[in-house]
């Protein structure tokens, strides 16, 4: 075995898992093909809002290759409810949420009812044949009419509103009464900002495959967190844990879409059991966008309270959530995720966030990318820079009044956390530098004295997040249902070989590369040496899975962890084997050495002993593995400085992003190559709900972006060529110094963008604009209408869909 | 994809294809490049019983010189067409028309041809067709006809090809020496037009001596400016006249209005310049 000199740590590795995913040599869930295997089709819902008064099923049932149709009927006694594990408050309202709808549907797109066929066409075709009679009911859509409780969702409850969760700094001892600084400020601010509804659009459709041979469930499926479907599925149906395996193969993306226990891994299920064959369903694009859950839809009402010098004293919070029809695993602690963020890198002496979840006939929102934290990011920056014009000031001086100072650190926030570490000077300076801020100022005075029909505009992003979910005290507090810990194991094999266990669930991450890095340095093994294995709950038996920017920060110091207590008895060991004092050994580069001698073994001498047990110190257990878990004692806080210049179109609209900086402090970079790869994710998701992404339902609640040509995704060609660069002040909780980089960029560049078109075109008498800022909504604002202008445009997939989309 | 069932044809001569069509009724379909049709069928908006595979029909393909005219075969792609040195010296707006659609794996499959018989009110191609006075000649169980442009659009996804019928080829007369340009305002680069419009300009001694303006997806089909291209005809090239005929484009509603004046001034501009 030969030790690596140079450190893993820091080294731009390409990954490990590209080879075989971008050539497709690997197993995708859909690509799984098993003996005997069927076919599922889902028949959905094309109202939003109705009573089932009768469906037949007798055509369907009687067409070639079709063994089974069910309806929400034929399972209501097995299918329990889907789980929502995150019941905010005591009173929460929660609705049964039946996989399949039984009498009553609530969204377009709901299941109501299943083919079983020989393949996938057939089941397919026989949805067709299946005759469902609805009785309509209202319509509820709007959410800020929702919560008047005209027309109700769920009339059972009695309310469209789910539950309010309420932090006071007064309340919490963490500041002062926000409606003191609001009565006592010389400046208040109001705005009232729209989080438009997104789709998670990962590049993998979902797909599952249940096996119910062996006496065993095997569930294949793309997923983001196979040990909590796992024990979800079984405490949702009769069926025992230990009796379930799930396996997330290759999984291609999820950006939280795949953070769910979805109604067709439990009907997939259950339709498997009732047939004893393995049964397979793989969605379109299409059924993914109106049936798996969406992300953000909130109203946010905005009260900031401000001294004329600059200063923030109070903000102040009011949201309204929706909710969709039904409450998926985590909804209703979405929009609590930001309540711990609209303060963000600044020292505001009064901080109150309220939040209302609505329930509304559209389909259910959940995690979607920095989740919470992107709204609360938004919403903030947003209100800096509008306190900037409203005073006058540059918007990068107001913000460096009002952050935290580098010597500051730890800073215990007026929402409560505490952050360990950031240099927001530091990330700003370099980002400020980058941009060439002061000749873009410039350039943009010029521009506004010709009057030329481009104008410029500068937006500034300071964001901090808050990642590595999550200490399990902390979750619990939060009434969350599990805890944020994290497991790795280490085997080490005979021949010096390393495999290591993880119960994160990379779905596109790189975890494999990144984990190997890591180990490599630790245990001074060669990079290719080390084998990870991740998602298949048979062979790592309890992890909490992949979100929240969390497998690093609290999966990687498991890994160090157990890595730690690895070497720990191999050191125990090699004293035994070369008769010295443990306190003697030393370990280097894969070695250990006597101190001061020539004597030596390496970690592979000593793992092949520990695995013959020929010669063990008394008491010693053969073999040479280690486990260990990490429960973090606190969350870990990325933060960085974004700078956005776009050119405004006044004629057309169109808005181009000419130049963007992000310089990011993610604390220590294992791989920087990966972290690039993430930021750069990130930004165009980011990008995309600024200008492009928008969920589109009609006044009758159908979904009309249900296809990429109407729900615009950008692409390369769409965005600009990103400048990223990195500060790093380590983290001071987790060994590694990591602080998590999966949504730093999405949650960052929104509001970057927003503000450098409202930059560019203020002077013209725009205000706000809201989300996406389409051209026809930019051409709009700037005619002096309506911001939120919104007319569907004819094209689209034209052929297809001549409703969808937005100019 | 999952469409429903359908019986797949590969006919080898133009007579062949349109006897299967004859054969199959009605309910049977060309596919060409299947850019299009492969969308409808995978959302199962469409269930033709048969398909019927042109793109073996190698009379189909290619650019061919006529004289005062190009010959471009239907099943011509739009990779083909922006390469052909024909239809780049004598049909420029067409090319630059083309470099608009889609992405390159679209424009390696999608058809000149299947564009124009998918009559898509957003496709790049009717309007250049439109401006430039193509004329499309269609096969049927009776034989050819020819068809010019301004007949051909009959409406929203609507053509003059009937059912049981074939476009083999498509006459472009040329304009060579014209100055041309594309412009098409759609929010990403896959997008579809919002608005867009083609442009040919004949310069001579300073004066515009001919123009030729055709706008996409104002309407149910593309859209001939006429009132642009009188105003500009006898007028000095300059940036007032283009702007005072720009004027004269229109497309109804607010934005799309304002989008058609400003493209048109766009596209002219360019279209003088190069
Ligand atoms: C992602 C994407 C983006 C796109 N973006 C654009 C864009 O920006 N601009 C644009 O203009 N287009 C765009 N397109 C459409 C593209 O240009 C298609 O190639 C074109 O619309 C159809 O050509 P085709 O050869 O693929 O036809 P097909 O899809 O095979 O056929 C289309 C229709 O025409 C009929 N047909 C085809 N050929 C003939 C023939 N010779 N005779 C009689 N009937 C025929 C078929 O029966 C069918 O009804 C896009 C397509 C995709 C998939």
């Amino acid at each position: 075995m030969t030790a690596t000199a140079e450190p893993e740590v820091g080294k731009p590795r390409l990954r490990k898992e590209d080879a075989r995913l971008i050539t497709g040599q690997t197993r995708w869930t859909d690509n799984i093909q098993l003996t005997g295997m069927l076919h599922m089709a889902v028949l959905r819902s094309p109202v939003a809002h109705a009573r089932i008064r009768n469906i037949d099923c007798s055509r369907a049932t009687a067409m070639p290759g079709v063994a089974l149709v069910l309806t929400g009927e034929d399972f209501a006694a097995e299918q329990g409810s889907l789980p929502c594990a995150w019941p905010i408050t005591a009173d929460m309202k929660s609705p049964p949420a039946p996989a399949m709808a039984v009498d009553q549907v609530n969204f377009a797109g709901e299941a109501v009812a299943l083919v079983i066929a020989d393949n996938a066409y057939r089941a397919a075709d026989a949805l067709a044949a299946i005759d469902v009679d609805y009785d309509e009911l209202p319509v509820v859509l709007d959410l800020a009419e929702a919560v008047d409780d005209h027309d109700l969702v769920h009339p059972d409850l009695g309310t469209n509103k789910c539950a309010t969760w309420v932090y006071d700094s007064a309340e919490a001892g963490s500041g002062t009464n926000v409606e003191d600084e609001i009565a006592n400020a010389e400046v208040v601010l109001e705005r009232t900002f729209r989080q438009q509804r997104l789709i998670p659009s990962f590049m993998e459709p979902r797909s599952v495959v249940v096996d119910p041979s062996a006496d065993m469930f095997t569930i294949w499926s793309a997923t983001q967190i196979p040990h909590i479907l796992r024990w979800m599925l079984s405490a949702t149906t009769d069926i025992a844990e230990h009796k379930i395996r799930v396996i997330a193969p290759d999984v291609g993306g999820g950006f939280g879409g795949k953070l769910q226990v979805t109604p067709e891994e439990l009907l997939c299920l259950l339709a498997a059991r009732r047939m004893g064959r393995p049964v397979k369903w793989t969605e379109t694009r299409t059924e993914s966008m109106m049936s798996a859950h969406h992300g953000r839809d909130q109203i946010q009402k905005i009260t900031l309270a401000a001294r004329r010098d600059g200063t923030v004293t109070g903000l102040k919070v009011e949201l309204l959530a929706d909710m969709g029809a039904y409450l998926r695993l985590v909804s209703p602690g979405i929009p609590i995720l930001g309540a711990f963020m609209y303060n963000a890198i600044y020292k505001f002496a009064a901080y109150r966030f309220v939040c209302t979840n609505v329930f509304t006939n559209k389909v259910p929102t959940d995690a979607y990318r920095g989740a919470g934290r992107p709204e609360a990011t938004f919403a903030i920056e947003r209100m800096m820079d509008e306190l900037a014009v409203e005073l006058g000031m540059d918007p990068m001086k107001i913000r460096e009044m009002n952050w935290i100072k580098h010597e500051e650190f730890p800073f215990t926030t007026v929402a409560g956390m505490t952050y360990d570490s950031g240099n927001y000077e530091a990330a700003t300076a370099r980002a400020m530098e980058l941009f060439g801020y002061e000749e873009l100022r410039e350039e943009q005075e010029r521009r506004r004295a010709d009057g030329s029909a481009v104008q410029l505009g500068i937006g500034i992003s300071t964001y901090t997040e808050m990642c590595g979910l999550a200490p399990s005290r902390v979750l619990g507090a939060l009434r969350y249902a599990a805890g944020g810990w994290e497991t790795a194991s280490i085997r080490m094999l005979p021949t010096g070989k390393v495999e290591v266990i993880t119960g994160t669930s990379p779905h596109g991450q790189g975890h494999e590369t990144v984990w190997s890095q890591i180990v490599a340095d630790r245990l001074g093994v060669p990079f290719e040496d080390v084998e990870v294995l991740h998602g298949d709950t048979a062979s790592s038996h309890k992890g909490m899975d992949s979100y929240g920017s969390r497998s690093l920060s609290v999966g990687g110091t498991a890994l160090v962890h157990a890595a730690d207590k690895v070497l720990a008895k191999a050191r125990k060991l090699a004293a035994h084997m070369m008769e010295c004092d443990e306190a003697d050994v030393e370990f280097a580069s894969g070695s250990f050495s006597v101190r001061g001698t020539s004597t030596a073994r390496t970690l592979g001498d000593v793992v092949l002993a520990a695995h013959v047990a020929h010669d063990l110190p008394e008491g010693m257990e053969p073999g040479m593995d280690a486990d260990a878990t990490f429960d973090p004692d606190n969350f870990s806080f990325p933060h960085g400085t974004h700078l956005c210049a776009t050119e405004v179109d006044t004629e057309t609209g169109m808005v181009k992003i000419r130049s963007y900086v992000a310089v990011d402090d993610v604390g220590t970079v294992v791989n920087p190559l990966i972290v690039d790869g993430q930021v750069h994710g990130g930004l165009a998701q980011g990008i995309a709900q600024a200008l492009f992404e928008e969920a589109i339902h009609d006044e009758t609640g159908t979904l009309t972006t249900a296809t990429f040509a109407d729900y615009l995704v950008p692409s390369a060609a769409d965005l600009p060529s990103f400048i990223t660069t990195r500060t790093s002040t380590p983290a001071t909780t987790n060994p590694l110094g990591v602080k998590g980089v999966g949504e730093a960029g999405t949650i960052a560049s929104t509001p970057a963008v927003v503000n450098s078109v409202l930059d560019a075109v203020r002077h013209l008498g725009v205000r706000d604009i809201e989300m996406p800022l389409s051209p026809e909504r930019v051409w709009t604002a700037l005619q002096g209408g309506s911001a939120d202008a919104s007319t569907p445009a004819a094209g689209g997939l034209g052929s297809i869909d001549s409703q969808g989309g937005q100019q | 994809m999952i469409p429903a069932e359908f019986k797949y044809l590969c006919p080898s001569t133009v007579d062949e294809a349109v006897r299967m069509l004859a054969e199959e009724g009605e309910d049977a379909k060309i596919i060409a490049g299947g850019q299009s049709l492969v969308p409808v069928l995978r959302m199962r908006l469409a269930a033709p019983t048969a398909l019927i595979d042109i793109s073996g029909l190698t009379e189909l393909t290619g650019v061919h010189d006529a004289g005062d005219s190009l010959l471009i075969g239907a099943m011509t792609t739009h990779y083909e067409v922006q390469r052909d040195h024909l239809i780049h010296d004598h049909a420029l707006l067409l090319k630059l028309a083309t470099d608009t659609v889609a992405d390159p794996q679209v424009r390696h499959r999608g058809t000149f041809g299947g564009s124009l018989c998918h009559a898509d009110p957003a496709g790049d191609l009717l309007a250049p067709a439109l401006a430039l006075d193509a004329v499309m000649i269609i096969a049927g169980p009776d034989g050819r006809r020819e068809v010019p442009a301004s007949e051909f659009f009959a409406g929203y996804f609507e053509t003059a090809v009937a059912p049981g019928e074939i476009l083999t080829d498509v006459r472009v007369p040329k304009y060579p020496g014209w100055g041309a340009h594309y412009e098409k305002l759609n929010r990403v680069a896959q997008a579809w037009s919002i608005v867009a419009v083609a442009a040919a300009v004949q310069v001579r001694g300073g004066t515009i001596a001919a123009a030729r303006v055709g706008l996409t997806n104002v309407g149910a089909g593309p859209v001939r400016a006429v009132d642009v291209e009188s105003a500009l005809v006898g007028q000095p090239a300059t940036a007032e006249a283009i702007a005072e005929a720009a004027l004269r484009a229109s497309a109804g509603d607010g934005y799309k209005d304002n989008l058609a004046r400003v493209l048109t001034g766009r596209a002219l501009t360019a279209a003088v310049a190069g």
